[in-house]
């Protein structure tokens, strides 16, 4: 039962991505509402990415203090923590944030639109609601994922900096040196662009619950929760895939 | 001598089910072009599902819905998108595009419908706000308009492309009675100036009477009554008379 549940949602969303993936190329391309949704949840999602990278960056700091400092390596505590944040707890934490603020938010504003007879009214205009209001979203989503991954990697670089600054009064100059040492735009680009993916995967999940949705308030709840358990648990599937791919590709990541 | 003009919106037997409730049974009703016929009924009756079947909304599991003497579930894409644009559709409660203004919930099917220029759209859509009081709310969003706002605005969207078919749900459902009056008021004026076919799904028995040329009972999925108010006030059935002599 619990295997045919799984298979029947599997099948449900892999022909909504489809359905995405397809009609993401036919105009009208809806670059008003990409640019409305990137606002929502690029310049939304900002504040809450970038305070939680800061402190991301502290505790990554002790931890690599504490384990490294026992060994004699304290020069090396600059590079474990800029190697660790840019190629997967930026990517990775960045998409989780995103998943739980901007999954929820998706899935219960869609849902919202199904119970209100948004979503018929769109149709009621012969306009494609799926078009209009589920590839915008998905879209936003792979375009603001990455960018907030680049501001979650400099408020945990921030982060890291300020506790070693506290810890061992090490410069600027000095810790930029250390960190970047050791990392190359492979370290780098790859675990950003994958973020790409994610964003996908939040856009997509959270849009199908929403658009999806039963009617009535208990619909837009479900809708809102099962958005963000599902983005979630795919994202670190997936992580777990494209750290693997991305490992095949550039053998000099796998340090 | 001229030909009698077929029914712009015609039932022939129509059935619907969602699941085991059967919602409509073997309905069948016409409304003659330039007609309004008010369809009243208890909550939970299939009122609201018959205007979605003439949409497109829905389908019928049997029967013909017949809009403009097209049968609309034998339309393709491109002529279910046609005919969407000759109908103007005002959702029980205005259904406005929360993401968009109310200027641009009125602009958006302009823009993707007509080969206006933005300053006609301006324009129309400014008329369209004035003939509804809501001329100086453009650029509110629906979040900040009232339930009677809301409707007013979702009446206005419904007639920006001049829809000669009009679908209205419950326009007068939960608001107050002075609001409710001037929603009537609206509709009204409609009638009287552009003439469009109207099919209103209603409980308030003072818009039906203020509105309706004709009124259809619908109850257990069927239609029990069908007549003038006039002809249905001297009706036997029990429900027929709850509906059209309770105070709402």
């Amino acid at each position: 039962m619990i295997v045919r549940a799984a298979l029947d949602f599997l099948g449900n969303l892999g022909l909504f991505a489809l359905r995405a993936a397809k009609l993401a190329f036919v105009p009208p391309f809806e670059g008003d509402m990409i640019r409305r949704q990137v606002g929502d949840i690029g310049v939304g999602s900002l504040p809450l990415v970038v305070a939680c990278g800061f402190a991301v960056g502290l505790v990554i700091s002790l931890h690599t203090r504490s384990s490294l400092i026992r060994f004699g390596a304290e020069s090396l505590i600059p590079a474990a923590q800029s190697v660790s944040i840019f190629s997967e707890i930026g990517p990775l934490v960045a998409a989780l944030l995103v998943a739980g603020r901007v999954g929820a938010g998706i899935g219960a504003e869609l849902a919202g639109m199904r119970v209100d007879e948004e979503i018929d009214a769109v149709e009621a205009f012969s306009i494609d609601s799926f078009k209009l209001l589920v590839i915008p979203r998905i879209v936003a989503c792979m375009i603001a994922l990455p960018l907030l991954t680049v501001f979650m990697d400099v408020a945990g670089f921030a982060g890291g900096y300020a506790a070693e600054r506290a810890a061992s009064h090490i410069s600027l100059h000095l810790y930029l040196d250390r960190s970047f040492a050791q990392i190359r735009w492979v370290t780098f680009v790859p675990p950003t662009l994958k973020t790409v993916f994610f964003g996908f995967i939040v856009g997509l999940i959270s849009s199908w619950f929403g658009y999806t949705a039963d009617e009535g308030a208990g619909g837009i709840g479900r809708a809102a929760t099962n958005s963000v358990v599902a983005s979630s648990l795919l994202i670190i599937v997936a992580d777990v895939i494209l750290v693997k791919s991305i490992f095949f590709l550039f053998p000099g990541t796998a340090i | 001598m001229n030909e009698p003009r077929p029914p712009d919106i015609s039932f022939e037997n129509v059935t619907k089910s969602f699941g085991a409730h059967v919602v409509l049974s073997g309905v069948s009703m016409e409304v003659a072009p330039g007609e309004v016929l008010c369809v009243m009924g208890r909550s939970g009756t299939g009122k609201s599902v018959t205007l979605k079947l003439m949409i497109g909304l829905l389908k019928a599991d049997s029967g013909i819905v017949r809009v403009q003497d097209r049968d609309v579930a034998g339309l393709d894409q491109e002529g279910l998108s046609q005919m969407r644009r000759r109908i103007g559709f005002l959702f029980q409660g205005g259904a406005l595009f929360t993401e968009f203004s109310v200027n641009d919930n009125l602009a958006l099917p302009l823009q993707r419908f007509t080969k206006k220029s933005k300053a006609e759209i301006d324009a129309l859509v400014q008329k369209r706000l004035d003939d509804v009081g809501l001329g100086k709310d453009r650029e509110k969003m629906p979040s900040e308009l009232s339930g009677g706002m809301r409707k007013r605005a979702g009446l206005a969207r419904a007639l920006v492309l001049d829809p000669s078919v009009l679908l209205a749900d419950e326009p007068t459902s939960g608001l107050d009675p002075v609001t409710a009056s001037e929603i009537d008021d609206l509709l009204l004026r409609l009638k009287q100036s552009r003439k469009p076919t109207m099919l209103i799904v209603t409980h308030d028995n003072r818009s039906a009477r203020r509105l309706a040329d004709r009124l259809a009972v619908l109850d257990g999925g069927r239609i029990v009554a069908v007549g003038t108010i006039s002809e249905l006030e001297k009706s036997d059935n029990a429900l027929v008379r709850a509906l059209l002599l309770t105070e709402c």
